[in-house]
């Protein structure tokens, strides 16, 4: 379908390539990490908080099958009709058959990570089907072709001015850069997509088992549109994002749009229930619910089942330092960032993405904010362990790290070794540091001086100083 | 009292001062130091690249080393992280080393820590400098060991300590991830180091070895100024004898 992914390293190079990402990721991250710390401050007893919500989660993934078959039933019984879908293909050719049914022409869509991760716009495309990005940043990335760099703030890389631009193209007329031009014309544009769609793509962030309800939720109201305007409504969800019941959903939206941008709540929140009933003044004569596998139930069985957990709050990305230096595209998975690194992988295969468990300097500090308390950096590590084990990683490696076990389970060999280090510094660096190593060492002395080994090691200072008593 | 030191294969083999340091400032609080000498490496490249059966290698040979002591105590948060978070964890499907490991756990501390918590000491030092403090995170997440070396450094006469912005951003070592991600562990590194700049101060000082020699060595490539110093290397030049 694609041309060939590039490698990781290419990516990475092109994101230190791209002086605008680098400018905009880290202020727009500060933003909403910030806002974040403020939101779970006032909260006052966050870390209650998490645990409560990381225990309903847990819940949840324990009875998923449950869930899923009440929220079906729920769903069906207000009118709506239920699709299960193992995988992205079945998911897209569902959407496909119910387009195709309604002779849809224009379709327009709200943000939803889901559909990316099936590559639905493409496959519509391909189909005849002219497809609208309703969501402020995801218009521009559509305008711009590319793919989302953020869970949240997809366009989080671009500047005004290079937004402006876009616009300026797409609308046959210069615009200024200033944000109230920029959302008007998005706001003019995108009503007559409305009014003109023939059916209307949503994801879902949350549904509600017991009421059989899907929750949407918004800041910029485009999600209700879809969602209402078009005849037809077609919801895409992972199978995780059951909730039991509305209690559930209220600690879990709390904890979702604090984590995502420090907001005690959204601008909107939409509780889609089925489609018009007799008298109803508007709403879709038909709602579709799309419930998608696509590996969940492999993940659900397998030690990183809790990465099922995940709210999508993009908590984990905004505290990021790796992601703050490289932007999104480089993870060159749809989902960027820990979470990104974490699931890609379970998603599309180990070997396919095996840079990534590597991608983290494994500080933690996703692990430390996640609110449903996902494991993130042990995932990665993980992760590694079974890169190892299915010898995807260079041979070359695992002979050093033999060679370390042998040295540190032999203090003998060890000592020796760090003794001979010592005796022979001297001939390598000037003015007590290397500044370009052989083999291996270069990969850090391409950045960084290597202080010299030491002339007498601790342990030979100790000895002469104190004897060897143990 | 007695403590065992675990001096950690950076400060053996690049910062034996730091060894030195942590025993000239133990001893001055009237600790019993030893120092068993079939200590080698934790384990941590080796564990956290995924080579787990060669980490636990390396993990036995410190268990075994170190179950004489009372105490053990070592410059690194992170590699006391290991010893008391990461041992346990790799051990236990072995319910025998999974003990040993606990054992082990429950008596290491990171060398502030150590100070603060077991000791209770009042610090009597004078060192005249402008200085900023790195946090590490294994340091600060894993162990929770935030406030400890702040508290020791804030005792020490005539130095004054300067609250670094994004204390707590980690400045792009990880280890491994150093060298396997050069080009993003040295953007990390520069990232951290303009915020040090931003405190305009002479010494930046942290607990762990490794954020040091990176961040050290970085400042040392691009030719700056500033030095960086290990807690208790602060605390031994500074004592009053
Ligand atoms: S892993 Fe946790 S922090 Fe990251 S997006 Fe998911 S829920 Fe949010």
């Amino acid at each position: 379908m694609t041309a060939r992914r590039k490698e990781f390293h290419q990516r990475v190079e092109e994101a230190f390539a791209n002086p605008q990402m680098r400018k905009s990721v880290p202020i727009t991250q500060d933003n909403l990490r910030f806002g974040r710390i403020r939101a779970m401050e006032e909260l006052k007893n966050g870390e209650a908080w998490r645990e409560i919500a990381s225990q309903i989660r847990n819940h949840t993934l324990d009875h998923l099958q449950e869930y899923v078959n009440e929220l079906i039933t729920n769903f069906e019984k207000n009118g709506g009709k239920a699709h299960f879908a193992k995988n992205g293909e079945e998911a897209v050719q569902t959407v496909l058959s119910i387009a195709r049914k309604h002779q849809a022409k224009r379709v327009v869509k709200s943000k939803s990570m889901v559909t990316e991760e099936i590559h639905l716009n493409h496959a519509l495309e391909e189909d005849g089907i002219n497809v609208v990005e309703t969501d402020l940043g995801e218009f521009i990335i559509q305008l711009a072709g590319e793919t989302p760099s953020h869970i949240l703030a997809p366009a989080i890389h671009k500047s005004r001015q290079e937004v402006a631009e876009l616009f300026s193209k797409e609308a046959g007329r210069p615009l200024t850069d200033r944000t109230e031009d920029l959302t008007r014309y998005a706001r003019e544009r995108l009503r007559q997509e409305f009014l003109d769609a023939d059916l209307g793509i949503t994801g879902c962030n949350f549904a509600v088992a017991e009421s059989g309800s899907i929750i949407l939720i918004s800041n910029e109201g485009n999600a209700r549109m879809t969602s209402s305007l078009p005849k037809v409504h077609i919801v895409v969800m992972g199978m995780e994002r059951v909730v039991p019941t509305w209690a559930e959903l209220d600690v879990l939206v709390t904890m979702l749009t604090r984590n995502a941008t420090g907001q005690k709540l959204s601008v909107y929140m939409t509780a889609i229930s089925g489609p018009r009933r007799a008298g109803d003044l508007d709403g879709p004569e038909e709602v579709h619910l799309i419930i998608l596998d696509n590996g969940r139930s492999d993940i659900l069985e397998s030690k990183y089942r809790e990465v099922l957990k995940c709210i999508r709050c993009s908590a984990c990305v905004n505290v990021c330092p790796v992601y703050r230096e490289i932007g999104g595209h480089a993870y060159g998975g749809v989902y960027s960032g820990p979470i990104g690194a974490v699931l890609t992988p379970l998603l599309d295969g180990m070997e396919k993405n095996k840079e990534l468990p590597f991608a983290s300097s494994l500080c933690g500090a996703c692990t430390e904010v996640c609110p449903v308390k996902i494991p993130l950096h042990h995932y990665l590590i993980e992760e590694r362990k079974d890169l190892v084990e299915k010898g995807f990683l260079p041979k070359q490696e695992r002979v050093t790290f033999q060679a370390f076990a042998f040295l540190t389970s032999h203090p003998l060999f060890y000592r020796s070794a760090v003794r001979g280090a010592g005796r022979l510094s001297p001939m390598f660096g000037r003015d007590g540091v290397l500044k370009k190593g052989p083999g291996m060492l270069a990969g850090w002395t391409d950045g960084r001086d290597l202080p010299l080994p030491a002339k007498e090691s601790f342990h030979d200072w100790w000895r002469r100083q104190r004897g060897e008593k143990r | 009292m007695k403590a065992s030191l675990f001096i950690t294969c950076l400060a053996d083999l690049f910062y034996p001062q730091v060894g030195k340091s942590v025993v000239e400032v133990l001893e001055h609080y009237g600790v019993e130091v030893d120092f068993p000498m079939g200590q080698t490496c934790c384990g941590q490249p080796a564990y956290n690249s995924g080579y787990h059966e060669e980490a636990k290698k390396a993990a036995e040979q410190m268990i075994r080393v170190f179950e004489g002591s009372t105490y053990v105590v070592s410059p690194s948060g992170s590699c006391a992280a290991m010893f008391r978070e990461i041992y346990p964890q790799l051990f236990r499907e072995d319910e025998e080393w999974r003990e040993r490991a606990e054992k082990l756990a429950q008596k290491t501390y990171e060398f502030s820590e150590f100070l603060v918590k077991v000791l209770g000491v009042k610090v009597e030092a004078a060192f005249p400098a402008t200085a900023t403090y790195h946090h590490s995170c294994h340091m600060n997440r894993f162990l929770g060991v935030k406030e400890e070396p702040i508290t020791l450094l804030n005792q020490v006469e005539g130095l004054t300590l300067k609250d670094l912005p994004y204390s707590h951003d980690c400045c792009g070592f990880g280890g491994t991830f150093s060298v396997k991600m050069k080009e993003i562990s040295t953007a990390m590194a520069d990232t951290k180091l303009s915020h040090v700049e931003e405190t305009d101060t002479e010494i930046l000082i942290g607990s762990d070895l490794g954020c040091l020699m990176h961040l050290g060595g970085r400042l040392h490539r691009q030719g700056k100024e500033i030095k960086t110093m290990h807690v208790a290397e602060v605390l031994a030049k500074g004592l009053k004898k």
